[in-house]
């Protein structure tokens, strides 16, 4: 079946099963191979995305599921000042290790973020469990976030 | 729904009865037995007492419990294990900020690639129960009063409780889990005539 898709502000065709999972579409369809397989079983966080804003495992979409709704991946992300905030806090706090699960941990924290512009180290360790980070980067993308608000805070920005 | 049409129920499941407390979740599909006779004439203190311990058998299911927790956070699969990744579904039951139960739950379930994990279950309302209806851990007993208890069950009448486990498609859920879940027993038709029995019989609770 085709689809138009919105992803990342423009209209993509895909012509696909409708059982066809969002990352799968991204990746193999329309280039954006940003966005990581990990497990496939919504258990590692790698493939996440937001769908109209909110963090969405796109390996347990389906296409079909998502309709209209605006899909951002993590190619565009750094365009929203939440996630240039958090690129800058990434880089000053050198958070990457090998960077395989990064562009889902900055994909969750967006999200976080754009619902709680203060996060505890609590509030962060509750969403941020979804994510896997083989490396063990954990305390520094806890520090990342925490670094990402400041800025955001700074510059008298409201996460959006 | 009126008493009288529960007692209709009530009468369909006494006719499928086979043996109190081994009953109706074969409702649909069982033989009438020539025991329904007694079965009538059993105290009807006794019989509902067997009638939700039979229903008990649909609740105390992995299917439901697992979102009936003692805590707030999910538990998981047949045994009942901690929810992966950890979630502290929160007052409201959706999840923290930035990870509610729709980063991974749909609207439907989802097959998956995997073995262990063969879908990811999901419903348009997925959510984790209130706190007050928190079952895991507890007697039948225990469950069956806080069923009935306008404080912990958000403030439902006994009709509106047969029609919400008779009708919801939250709970009927756990008739259609997906793939690699083992469904709750029997039928939500079935449970439902279960719990209007139970209901027409008195509502009575088994003791502990
Ligand atoms: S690949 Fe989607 S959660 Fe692991
Ligand atoms: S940085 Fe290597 S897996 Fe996270």
């Amino acid at each position: 079946m085709l689809y138009n898709l919105q992803v990342n502000g423009a209209v993509h065709q895909a012509d696909v099963d409708g059982g066809t999972p969002v990352l799968w579409v991204l990746r193999d369809i329309l280039g954006l191979t940003g966005t990581k397989f990990g497990c496939g079983i919504a258990m590692c966080g790698a493939c996440t995305v937001h769908v109209d804003g909110e963090a969405r495992r796109s390996c347990v979409t389906p296409i079909d599921f998502v309709g209209g709704a605006e899909i951002r991946t993590i190619e565009t992300l750094g365009e929203g000042k939440v996630g240039s905030a958090l690129q800058q806090a990434w880089r000053e706090l050198d958070v990457v290790q090998c960077g395989y699960c990064q562009p889902g941990q900055l994909m969750s924290a967006a999200a976080l973020l754009a619902a709680n512009v203060q996060p505890t180290d609590a509030d962060i360790d509750a969403v941020m469990s979804g994510n896997i980070c083989r490396c063990g980067t954990y305390g520094r993308i806890r520090a990342g976030i925490k670094r990402a608000a400041q800025i955001l805070a700074s510059a008298g920005e409201v996460a959006k | 729904m009126t008493r009288d049409f529960l007692h209709a129920v009530a009468s369909l499941a006494v006719l499928c009865t086979v043996v109190p407390g081994v009953i109706a979740l074969n409702v649909v599909s069982s033989t009438a037995d020539q025991t329904a006779a007694t079965d009538v004439q059993q105290p009807a203190h006794e019989r509902s007492v067997a009638l939700f311990l039979d229903a008990a058998r649909v609740i105390e299911s992995p299917r439901c419990m697992n979102c009936h927790p003692a805590t707030r956070s999910p538990t998981q699969g047949e045994a009942m294990r901690l929810h992966t990744p950890p979630i502290d579904a929160g007052s409201e039951g959706h999840g923290p900020l930035g990870l509610n139960c729709n980063t991974c739950h749909g609207s439907e379930n989802v097959s998956t690639i995997g073995i262990d994990i063969a879908s990811i279950p999901g419903h348009p309302h997925w959510m984790l129960a209130p706190a007050s209806m928190s079952w895991q851990g507890k007697t039948p007993g225990e469950i069956c009063r806080q069923i009935k208890d306008l404080t912990r069950n958000g403030g439902r009448t006994l009709e509106q409780i047969h029609e919400h486990m008779a009708k919801d498609s939250l709970v009927g859920w756990a008739w259609n889990p997906g793939d690699g879940r083992e469904p709750a027993p029997g039928s939500q038709e079935a449970f439902g005539i279960l719990v209007g029995e139970w209901i027409a019989t008195g509502a009575a609770c088994p003791e502990g």
